[in-house]
This record gives structure tokens, C-alpha cells and sequence, in this order.
């Protein structure tokens, strides 16, 4: 046993794919511990907040130290995230069709072009063939850079509460910086949040748990069934074979995803928690893990060993346990890890239809995804709604895929190089 | 032929028991939801109506429609009776639409879609995989990673991807739908190329998810025939190289159309999902509404379409694999 694993984990790719895979695990649990926020709390008003760090603007500007920064950039950058290119390149349209000739306007000019555009736009202007909305556009674009070249800084008032009258009480400078250390109130959401306003990375974590769970459930299901109907359909042979053939054939030619909609579908909505999916996908995914069991007995139940058993009178299950699972125990354990990451998959596809757990308990892999399509986040570039939950699909699947080649190389003499 | 009689007689038989487990399975499954399926129909149906014998009425009346008050037995009768006359009764939520309809609108998008995807697919995944066994190094090193990170990926993500990559970001092809949706079906070249252009990404989609796991299964079955002795004594005789290859991928081919047999199930699952996420109007989207209706003769009727589609497939591959295979024609002659 112990030459077995020494061996095993000598296999290049059964070890990338155990620290991946590992690294993934270990992150499910031990996020938790540092991360104590409960993984459904909505943290934000608004949907799809971008990742990054918010910064309490109140506390930055009441309880904060301020300090003076003179950076000559400063300026420039503040111009820049409020006038993008192509901004300019509407504006240059604008001024363009207002009569002002291509060859005086420079965008990259920006004083000269927020000149050009201060004499021109008027903002009851109409254009031939400009729509209301572009209209609009202009006069927003406009009413943004009102005051963009200006260097004085901002004033904060306050309502007097005896007087009710807004009272100056703090003048911010285009140079005052404060420490984000120092703010009291910084959230770090590092991949933003989704649809319902939750932190997207600690619901991924919880989900991705979860369906691990739902897969290893799901596999050992699978796995359970099929080394079952296996062992006995290729040791018994006869009729059990016949029936037990007969059941694994009407399981591989009704697509098992036709099956799993189907039973998913008839449990209903609210009994349906992770381990029920996980249990409709175990008892619908078996019959390939049969099939190849059932191959493997057969090769085996001749055997020399396997007769003397059987002549020495020991029972049907004392020779199925004792002299041909061992036998079959690599091959079973590879069967586990391709039913649990298949699992992982099918849980993501039975969500994304809507026949995944209810939404209510638990996150899943698959019913991040679902949410991220129902609002239709690939469509509208938000990338952290549903990127991250493929990437952790697909890593956790290719991990899986690549211990079993590994292992495949261990156990199976023909394919090492 | 007489040879084979025995072989396809078996295989029909097997068929037709298939073809009637499938059918009750797909009759009973979704008529165990919990609920009244009727009940949904009439609160949508009844909203803004006050007056409560209304209500009943038309509670009623959706009953006798639906034949929900009836015992399971008498349902399964009239069910049978109203599937022989191309007829699966109405559509729950897209009401007063017959499943019927429902489903002759989308079936040839799903067929049209995914049995080209999937054969196309088929047919460059083996290549691959022969080339990069043929070959290995170089070729094999790119090649393999490649094609084992794209079998990993799931249908519904290699989707998005692609969807993101050339639909939104490029925008070289439209995002979503069969055909634009500004358009009516019909017979100008506007249309037939806006269903060419719709056509794109669900296409490549499915052949790249496809072409992955065929790829590693035809490269891992050549590596294994071309090591078989057989090649050895071949090419000790000095047999031409070109010969032998064409014998080992004869050889290695079979069991890749087995392979095919057997996953055509699970392939016809995931193309469903490419369908989906380009909400493509085909069975995938039928599904998809479907479930979120509550619809289950729609379900039913749906599930019951495309097991049948793959069930015949199956049954095709099945005698194909029965005329190439000469260890078939073998056994049944004995």
C-alpha cells in the first residue's frame, strides 16, 4: 500500500493535479476562519458592484488626517478618467457638425478642446440625424465637465441643526490625500459583487464547497451503484447480467442529463437541497462505471486464485470483497474521480436550467452561473459574475482529469512511456 | 446478410423496449411534481379577477382541459392516444399553444445545429488525435494539454466563452437567437444569411467541445494499436509505413465509434446548453422555458424528442459498428 501511494505521487501529472486540486480544498476551508461574513449577506444596494477597494468617502473626509500630496500627474489623470477617448472623439464630432473646422480641433489638446467646447455647446442645439439619446449623452458629457480645469478645492457643509441652514465646514484641496489605512471603514471586494449585491469571492468559496460536496455525493453515489451492479452482473452472470445489461443499456440511451431534468423536475422547487440534486445526479450516472466493472470482473472471475475460493466454499460476497475488489480498487478509485468531477459538472448544468437546489440555503458553482446568465452578465462585460466560477470549474475538473491520467499511468503498465 | 438478421432482429427488439421504458418514464416522472401545475396557470390567467365563482370556473375548466383531475392510468391513455396523433396535448405555459407546436418551431433549429456540430466535431477530434499520436512529440505536447483542458471545460462555459471572446468583445458574429430579431422567417437572402451569421458561434461551440475528449480518446487507442504486435511483425516484414497506419486507424477507429454511440447521449446534453447560453430556439430553450413555467407536458414532450433523437442515433451507430466490425460479421455466421 505504502509503495503504491510512494509511487503514485512520483507520477508528474497525478501530483500537479493533487496540489491544484488541494490548493482548491484547502482554500474552501480554511477562507472561512479568516472571512467570517455569512456568504448570502447582501452587502451592497445596486447590482454588480466592479471589484476593487471602497473606500468610506464620510469617514474618509470626517475621521481621516488629511495630507497635502504634490504630484505633478494629478491633474492630468483627473482629466483623464473623466474625458476618455472616445468622449473626445464625440466631442470632436459635436464641434464638427457645429460649424467649427476639422483642422483647429486637436483632441489631445485638452485645454484648447474644453475651450472649443465651452464657446460651442448649447445644449438646445439641434443636429440633423442625432437621436434624442445621443442628446442627452452630450448633455450629461457636458454638465461632467463642468469645472474639470478648475484648481480650487471642494467645500463640505453641513445643515445646522438648530438653524437648518448649510453651514461650511471643511475645504478639500485638489492635493489633500488620506491613508486608507487610516479610514475606518474600507471593504475589499475582490471580485465585486453580483446581481443580489453579495460579495462574489466569499460566495464562490462557499459555493464551490458546496459543490464539491454535491460531487463527491454524487460520485460516491455513482460509484456505489455501479460497483454493485458490476461486480455482480460480471461475476453472477445469467439472468442477473441479462437484467442488470438490460438497465445499464436503457440508462446510457436516454441521455442521463434527459433523466436527471426529468426527476429534478418532479421533485419540485422547495425540496430540493443539495443533496437531493446530489442524489438524482449519483442514481442517474452510474451505468458506464457498471459497464467497465463489469469488464474487469469478467477478466478476473477465471483466475486461479478465484476458483480455489470458490472450491473452498466461501460465500459469493467473501469472494467478491477478498479476491476480486482488490484487484479492481485502482480502477474503481479513478471511476470516483471522474463520477465526482462529472458530478461537479452536471449539478452546473441542471442549475443553469433552473432545476438546480433552491436558491435560498446554499450557493452553488452552478447557480452562480445561472444568476450571472439570467442577468445576462457575459452580455454586459461583467466578467467577476461568472468568470470566476469557470475558472474554478474548469480547474477543478482538469485537476481531477489529470490525477487519474496519472493514476492511469500507475496502474496501467501499457501506457507509461 | 442472412448473417446478420440474428444481429439487427436483436437490435430492433432492444429498440422498441427501449423506445416504450423511455416513453413511460417520460409520461410519469414530471406528472409527480408536487403542486397543482393548473393552479399556476389560472392565477396568471385570473389575475385582476375579483369575482371568486370566476376563478372556479376557470379552474375548471383548465382541468377538464389538462384532464389533471382524472387517475394516472386514464391520463396515460389519453396520452398515448393524443402522442400517436402527433399531438402532446397544450402547452401549460405558452397556453393556447399546442406542445405540439411548441415543438415543431424548434426541433429542426436543434437538429440542423447539433448534428453537424457533432459530426464535424467528431471527424476533427479523431484527426487530431490520430495526427497527434502519429507524431507525438511537438505536436503532441501543444496538442494534448490543449485538447484535455478543452474536454474538461464544461458545454456551458466553453459557450460563454466563445459567446464573450467573438460576440461581445470582437463582435464578429451576434450574441444571441437563431436569426436577427428584427426579421420574420422567410425566403430572402437577408434571412438565410442572418441564420448563417446566428449560426456561428453555437456551431463552433459544440464542435470544440466535442473535438476535445474524441481527440484524447482516438490518440490514447492509436498509441495503444500502434505499439499492438501485429505493427511490430508488419513492419519487420517491411510492410510501407503508409499501409500500416491506415490498418492501425482502422483498427482504433471502432472502438471510437462505440465511443460515439455511447456518448451521444451526453453530447446531445451539453450542445443542449450551447443552445441555451446563445438562446439558440431550439429544444435547449424549449427546456429552459419550459422548466421555469412549470410546463410539464412540455417537459415530457421535449425530453421524450430528444431521447428518441438519440436513441435513433444510437440504433445507427449500432449498425453501422455491425457492418464494419468483422468480429460481428464473425459471430453471427458461426
Amino acid at each position: 500500500m505504502k509503495h503504491i501511494i510512494g509511487q503514485v505521487f512520483r507520477s508528474g501529472k497525478f501530483l500537479v493535479g493533487f496540489v491544484m486540486f488541494m490548493a482548491i480544498v484547502l482554500t474552501v476551508v480554511i477562507y472561512p476562519l479568516f472571512i467570517k461574513d455569512e456568504p448570502l449577506d447582501i452587502v451592497s444596494r445596486g447590482t454588480f458592484l466592479p471589484p476593487g477597494i471602497y473606500v468610506n468617502v464620510y469617514d474618509s473626509i470626517e475621521f481621516s488626517p488629511r495630507y497635502t500630496l504634490i504630484l505633478d500627474e494629478a491633474a492630468a489623470r483627473r482629466i483623464a478618467s473623466k474625458l476618455s477617448h472616445e468622449d473626445r472623439l464625440a466631442m470632436q464630432e459635436w464641434l464638427v457638425a457645429m460649424g467649427v473646422p476639422p483642422n483647429k480641433i486637436d483632441i489631445e489638446d485638452t485645454a484648447n478642446l474644453l475651450e472649443l467646447w465651452e464657446n460651442t455647446f448649447d445644449p438646445t442645439a439641434r443636429i440633423p440625424g442625432m437621436t434624442n439619446a445621443d442628446r442627452n449623452y452630450y448633455i450629461r458629457l457636458n454638465s461632467a465637465l463642468d469645472g474639470l480645469l478648475a484648481t480650487e478645492g471642494a467645500t463640505v457643509a453641513a445643515v445646522n441643526s438648530e438653524t437648518g441652514v448649510l453651514e461650511e465646514k471643511d475645504v478639500i484641496d485638489q492635493t489633500d490625500y488620506v491613508n486608507v489605512g487610516e479610514v475606518p471603514n474600507i471593504r475589499l471586494l475582490p471580485l465585486g459583487t453580483d446581481n443580489f449585491g453579495r460579495d462574489v469571492l466569499t460566495e464562490l468559496v462557499k459555493a464551490t464547497g458546496v459543490s464539491l460536496t454535491i460531487g463527491f455525493v454524487a460520485g460516491i453515489i455513482a460509484t456505489s451503484i455501479g460497483l454493485v451492479f458490476g461486480l455482480l452482473s460480471g461475476y453472477l452472470g445469467g439472468f442477473v447480467d441479462d437484467l442488470i445489461g438490460f438497465l445499464n443499456n436503457l440508462f446510457t440511451v436516454i441521455p442521463p442529463l434527459m433523466l436527471a431534468i426529468l426527476i429534478a423536475f418532479s421533485i419540485g422547487q422547495d425540496q430540493r437541497g443539495a443533496y437531493t440534486v446530489a442524489v438524482v445526479i449519483g442514481v442517474t450516472s452510474w451505468p458506464w462505471t457498471s459497464r467497465a466493472v463489469r469488464a474487469q470482473v469478467i477478466s478476473l472471475r477465471n483466475r486461479d486464485h478465484v476458483n480455489l475460493s470458490k472450491l473452498s466454499g466461501h460465500s459469493i460476497a467473501y469472494i467478491l470483497l477478498t479476491d476480486i475488489l482488490p484487484y479492481i480498487a485502482s480502477y474503481v478509485v479513478m471511476a470516483l474521480i471522474l463520477q465526482i468531477s462529472q458530478g461537479i459538472l452536471t449539478e452546473a448544468g441542471l442549475s443553469i436550467l433552473g432545476l438546480g437546489p433552491r436558491t435560498t440555503d446554499v450557493p452553488t458553482l452552478g447557480l452562480m452561473m445561472s444568476w450571472a446568465m439570467i442577468y445576462q452578465a457575459p452580455i454586459m462585460g461583467i466578467w467577476w459574475a461568472y468568470f470566476p466560477v469557470i475558472v474554478v470549474i474548469a480547474v477543478i475538473s482538469f485537476s481531477m482529469n489529470l490525477m487519474n491520467t496519472g493514476l492511469d499511468r500507475v496502474f496501467n503498465p501499457a501506457l507509461r512511456e | 446478410m442472412k448473417a446478420y438478421r440474428n444481429y439487427y432482429l436483436k437490435k430492433i427488439v432492444w429498440f422498441v423496449i427501449t423506445l416504450q421504458c423511455a416513453f413511460i418514464l417520460n409520461f410519469i416522472l414530471p406528472r409527480m411534481m408536487p403542486g397543482d401545475p393548473v393552479a399556476g396557470i389560472v392565477a396568471r390567467m385570473a389575475q385582476g379577477m375579483s369575482n371568486a365563482t370566476g376563478v372556479q370556473a376557470v379552474y375548471e375548466q383548465y382541468t377538464e382541459l389538462f384532464g389533471t383531475d382524472k387517475p394516472m392510468l386514464e391520463q396515460f391513455i389519453i396520452y398515448v392516444r393524443n402522442v400517436f396523433h402527433g399531438d402532446f396535448g397544450y402547452s401549460i405555459s405558452q397556453y393556447p399553444r399546442t406542445v405540439a407546436d411548441v415543438i415543431k418551431s424548434s426541433i429542426w433549429w436543434t437538429v440542423a445545429l447539433q448534428f453537424p456540430a457533432i459530426i464535424v466535431g467528431w471527424i476533427l477530434g479523431n484527426t487530431l488525435g490520430a495526427l497527434s499520436a502519429y507524431l507525438r512529440k511537438g505536436f503532441d505536447n501543444v496538442l494534448l494539454p490543449i485538447s484535455i483542458f478543452f474536454s474538461n471545460l464544461p458545454a456551458f462555459a466553453m459557450a460563454i466563452i466563445l459567446l464573450v471572446i467573438f460576440g461581445v468583445s470582437l463582435k464578429w458574429a451576434p450574441t444571441s437567437g437563431g436569426y436577427g430579431f428584427d426579421m420574420i422567417p422567410n425566403n430572402s437572402w437577408e434571412f438565410v444569411w442572418s441564420v448563417i451569421v446566428h449560426y456561428q458561434l453555437p456551431f463552433w461551440a459544440i464542435v470544440l467541445i466535442t473535438i476535445g475528449g474524441q481527440a484524447i480518446g482516438m490518440r490514447s487507442m492509436a498509441i495503444y494499436e500502434l505499439n499492438a504486435d501485429y505493427v511490430k511483425y508488419a513492419r519487420f516484414l517491411g510492410v510501407k509505413d503508409r499501409k500500416i497506419i491506415m490498418y492501425v486507424f482502422r483498427n482504433a477507429m471502432l472502438p471510437q465509434i462505440t465511443g460515439l454511440a455511447q456518448s451521444i447521449g451526453t453530447m446531445v446534453g451539453g450542445a443542449l446548453f450551447a443552445e441555451i447560453i446563445f438562446s439558440y430556439p431550439g429544444l435547449g430553450s424549449t427546456i429552459l422555458t419550459a422548466v421555469r413555467g412549470g410546463d410539464y407536458p412540455l417537459i415530457s414532450a421535449t425530453t421524450l424528442i430528444i431521447t428518441i433523437m438519440s436513441l435513433v442515433a444510437f440504433f445507427v451507430l449500432e449498425i453501422l459498428y455491425g457492418l464494419i466490425d468483422p468480429r460481428i460479421k464473425a459471430a453471427q455466421s458461426e
